[in-house]
């Protein structure tokens, strides 16, 4: 350590009749006083061509990258000039950290130039963009329907001991979150139903009011968005690491079709499980119906699902467990398609985890507008 | 020449993606029992070649044939069929994480042959034992070492006695007793089944030790500038950039090392 008192940086540019001198005095440190090297710079890159500049720097004492990084900038303003440079005068470990730095010439074009496109042209790259993808996925369910073709001839090549792992996890292991899901949704709509119904004196019909919303609409899409979030996620991201691991191209290379082998198990689990599920959430959501008309209107148990049973038609449950299954294989779909055009980065795993999750739910909520309109159509 | 029996032809391949070229007009064939080494400075395409081979990458031009067929312009039943007399060691081993390493050997066993399980067991065994895995069956690759997986990938690669090997980079992220092993077993392997060997390497000792053949694929031309065995075109090629490569950076006239 220097014990003398910091000297500011300074840097002069002088004209003589031989040569120009760059001469430099006083300490250089990053994030200390800094000289007037833009002023400098620009001297140089005014000089006449051809001309030689010398560095003195008898003054100079203690450096660190400050020093190199201004003297690098220097170095390139005199190339450009068509000058020498003479770096004669400097310490040496200086001058070789400089011959370092200026020994492979800058590449051309290597430097990424970080311009906006005009709006005209990002809205047209997007529109091409969104072209793209929902062609990608339209490709993708074709695929899916051949391979469920040879699902159903049994000539698809899969580990049955996978589809039932798969059906493990998506269903089974997924029973505690759809319950406790589904029980506050049905206890959150009869909170609803109450308050309304009950300036009536009409308070019974909030069993009408949950058993339907339930088993029509609300007990498939509040499951089949924990599902996205869920197994979308899950199958998205184990196919995107397979993607980075290079297992789905041996896969290929050993002529296995990944899509016989890995999404058809998990589109056909999810697809059986998701009836199932439904059919589950239906039960706990009118349970927390029941909870608040028993608890908070006085209702007694008997009345209140006698009144659920005779709400809630056939019809009803069946289209609801319709939708459901739709909405499974949607989530299905999707979480393995983002997977499969996974990257091979950890990031790209990530985005496409995250984009499954954002194009299941956007799925579903589509497939349900669309649905309340067809079955409104429809009478049902 | 090339001629029909050569396990690998390729005529005039041009490599790339989209309007970029990456490597134009490789033009050359393997023969059978051979090393062979594709060789060349990181990014030149070695490993993209290797994509090619595999059917995992589309040529812009030119093609491909295993024992005189076309497997560029061939069908998917076709290729897969090529394939199938083919074996492959990814760079990253690229075993199943979820299957044992058993069932990792089995798979392509229980597509491809009428063997029963036991037999197929016992197929599996050997091919592990093979590979110095004896005993480790029920392992998952996340259990064994990042050697043991490389070399679980080799016996997956063997498990249908291919008549060629691909590997990609083989001793990547091996410590070099590793690596010497699996050199050493490599060959072991060529002997012994009578394989032809494909290795994608830049790693020296590698590529002296084990190759007969290679070719050498140059970054600034994009192009293969040399062919022979890289013993001999390390002491005597009159090519800079390749003496540079295979000398360790230095032009090689300072005498062997």
């Amino acid at each position: 350590m220097s014990t003398v008192a910091d000297r500011t940086a300074a840097v002069t540019l002088e004209q003589r009749p031989d040569a120009s001198v760059l001469r430099l005095a006083g300490d250089w440190h990053l994030g200390g006083a800094a000289a007037d090297t833009a002023g400098v710079l620009a001297g140089l890159r005014s000089l006449p061509r051809g001309d030689t500049v010398r560095v003195e720097a008898g003054d100079l004492g203690a450096w660190d990258s400050a020093l190199v990084s201004f003297l690098l900038q220097a170095a390139d303003a005199i190339r450009a000039q068509e000058c020498e440079l003479d770096l004669g005068g400097v310490p040496e470990g200086l001058a070789k950290l400089l011959e370092l730095a200026l020994a492979v010439p800058e590449k051309r074009d290597a430097r990424r130039a970080d311009v906006t496109p005009p709006f005209v042209e990002r809205v047209g790259r997007a529109t091409v963009r969104l072209h793209d993808e929902i062609q990608g996925f339209v490709g993708f369910f074709g695929e899916i329907g051949e391979a469920l073709g040879r699902f159903v001839t049994g000539r698809a090549r899969y580990r049955k001991s996978d589809l039932g792992l798969i059906m493990q996890q998506v269903g089974v292991d997924a029973l505690g979150v759809v319950a406790l899901i589904n029980f506050l949704v049905g206890l959150i709509l009869a909170f609803v139903g109450a308050a309304q119904l009950r300036q009536f004196g009409a308070a019974v019909y909030v069993a009408d009011l949950v058993g339907i919303a339930m088993v029509r609409d609300m007990a498939a899409i509040m499951t089949a968005i924990v599902m996205a979030g869920r197994s979308g996620a899950a199958f998205a991201a184990s196919l995107g690491t397979m993607q980075s691991n290079q297992e789905i191209d041996a896969l290929r290379t050993t002529g296995i079709s990944p899509m016989d082998y890995l999404v058809l198990p998990r589109v056909i689990a999810l697809f059986l499980m998701m009836p199932l599920l439904t059919l589950y959430a239906d039960v706990l959501g009118v349970l927390g119906g029941a909870l608040v008309g028993i608890l908070m209107l006085d209702l007694s148990p008997t009345l209140y699902f006698q009144q659920t049973f005779d709400a809630v038609g056939l019809d009803h449950l069946f289209g609801g467990l319709f939708k459901g299954t739709v909405y499974g294989g949607l989530v299905a779909i999707a979480g393995c398609w983002r997977g499969m055009l996974s990257g091979r980065t950890a990031a790209a795993v990530g985005q496409a985890t995250t984009s499954a999750v954002v194009t299941g739910i956007l799925l579903i909520i589509s497939a349900a507008g669309l649905f309340a309109v067809l079955f409104y159509a429809l009478g049902l | 020449m090339p001629s029909a029996s050569d396990p690998i032809t390729v005529r005039n391949l041009t490599m790339g993606f989209g309007s970029f070229v990456l490597m134009r007009d490789l033009d050359f064939s393997i023969r059978a029992g051979e090393v062979f080494v594709i060789m060349g400075g990181s990014g030149c395409g070695k490993s993209t070649l290797l994509r090619h081979f595999l059917g995992l990458q589309e040529p812009l031009a030119g093609e491909i044939e295993f024992y005189g067929e076309n497997f560029t312009g061939a069908a998917e039943d076709d290729r897969t069929r090529m394939l199938r007399r083919t074996g492959v060691l990814f760079q990253t081993g690229a075993l199943w994480s979820s299957m044992t390493l058993a069932e990792n050997v089995a798979v392509a066993l229980q597509e491809f042959t009428d063997l029963s399980p036991t037999d197929i067991r016992d197929v599996a065994s050997l091919k592990l034992a093979l590979v110095g895995l004896r005993g480790f069956e029920d392992y998952y690759p996340s259990e064994i070492s990042g050697g043991m997986q490389k070399r679980a990938g080799l016996a997956r690669a063997m498990a249908l006695d291919p008549d060629i090997l691909f590997f990609d980079e083989p001793s990547a992220g091996l410590d070099p007793v590793s690596s010497t092993l699996l050199d050493r077993l490599i060959l072991q392997l060529r002997d012994s089944l009578g394989a032809t060997i494909v290795i994608v390497t830049h790693e020296l000792d590698s590529i002296f030790t084990i190759g007969t053949d290679s070719i050498f694929l140059d970054v600034e031309t994009r192009t293969m500038i040399a062919r022979g065995n890289p013993r001999e075109l390390r002491d005597h090629s009159e090519i800079p950039a390749v003496r540079r490569f295979l000398h360790r950076g230095r032009d090689g006239n300072e005498g062997a090392d």
